[in-house]
């Protein structure tokens, strides 16, 4: 496999990589340095590349896991993942919305959800994955995906709600 | 759409269980303005999905070298290493001379006793020899 045909293969995907790394590791200087990671890593192991049928599917299965390495090692050296620990950098997404109240809000909701529904409701509801594709990035079985989503878009709904019912907006 | 048909669809895509393409519909429908008054919550919802997707990753992906920190404690450790035999080097060097002089102080401290001894034996001599000549004179 030459540079370009990797290049040409994994190219297509290099933001859902992003946008999952950041959801998971919150920051975007992280997630920038995660995707390099990953991208390294996808380099590094290009021969055996060939045997996995989708491509994307096995690069987000390995965000998936590599965030999952970060977060873990965070915690273990008693850092936690705030929003207010990092100052963010202006990125694309708060410039065209100017980042609106609401749609932060939105965003923080989701990042008070668990990890498994982070990840599920980034990837079918703002990556727009099939059911079958969500189950095999993150091995899990197609209930338990379904039943992770509809918690995760209720629990989202119900403070959605509660924030409306206030009359907080 | 109709707001019948909007409000089932809510129920399914609650319960997980809206197609991507009845996704899409929803989402239409609550960026599009024209939104029924309690169904206003959901309009935020889904214009976040819709914007979201919109944030790239625009660094060019490097391939060849490794990532910059680990490339740097690459270098780090390679400069440590020198800094470190160089450190036992001159540290080394400057041990033994330390020995040396303390083994040249040692030395000349045991030839002056030496040659202190040595002046006092010879002052002896000396007086033995005028003792000596004294005696040969009287003799004489």
């Amino acid at each position: 496999m030459t540079e370009s045909d990797f290049l040409e293969a994994v190219i297509p995907f290099k933001d859902k990589v992003f946008r999952l790394a950041k959801r998971l590791l919150v920051s975007t200087e992280e997630a920038e340095d995660a995707t390099q990671e990953l991208y390294f890593k996808l380099w590094k192991n290009k021969n055996k590349m060939s045997d996995y049928k989708n491509i994307e599917a096995f690069a987000m299965t390995m965000t998936k896991n590599y965030c999952f390495d970060r977060l873990k090692s965070k915690q273990a050296s008693n850092l936690t993942l705030v929003h207010s620990n990092y100052k963010e950098k202006e990125t694309a997404l708060e410039k065209k919305v100017e980042y609106k109240d609401s749609v932060s809000r939105v965003h923080q909701l989701i990042e008070e959800l668990p990890e498994q529904q982070k990840i599920i409701i980034q990837m079918r509801d703002v990556e727009q994955y099939e059911f079958d594709e969500i189950c095999e990035m993150t091995s899990m079985k197609p209930t338990a995906v379904r039943v992770a989503l509809s918690r995760a878009r209720k629990t989202i709904r119900e403070q959605l709600l509660k924030a409306h019912q206030y009359g907080v907006s | 759409m109709e707001l019948a048909s909007i409000e089932k669809l809510i129920v399914k895509y609650l319960n997980a269980e809206t197609t991507l393409q009845e996704e899409n519909t929803l989402k239409n429908y609550f960026t599009g303005g024209n939104v029924a008054p309690h169904l206003q919550e959901y309009i935020e919802l889904f214009s976040y999905f819709a914007i979201a997707k919109d944030e790239t990753f625009d660094k060019p992906i490097r391939l060849k070298t490794e990532s910059k920190v680990r490339r740097n404690f690459y270098r780090l450790s390679i400069a440590a290493s020198f800094a470190l035999m160089f450190s036992v080097f001159v540290g080394y060097n400057q041990y033994q001379r330390y020995q040396a002089e303390k083994k040249f102080a040692e030395i000349s401290k045991g030839l002056k006793l030496l040659s202190n001894t040595w002046k006092k034996g010879e002052n002896a001599v000396a007086g033995l020899y005028a003792y000596e000549q004294a005696v040969n004179k009287i003799l004489d």
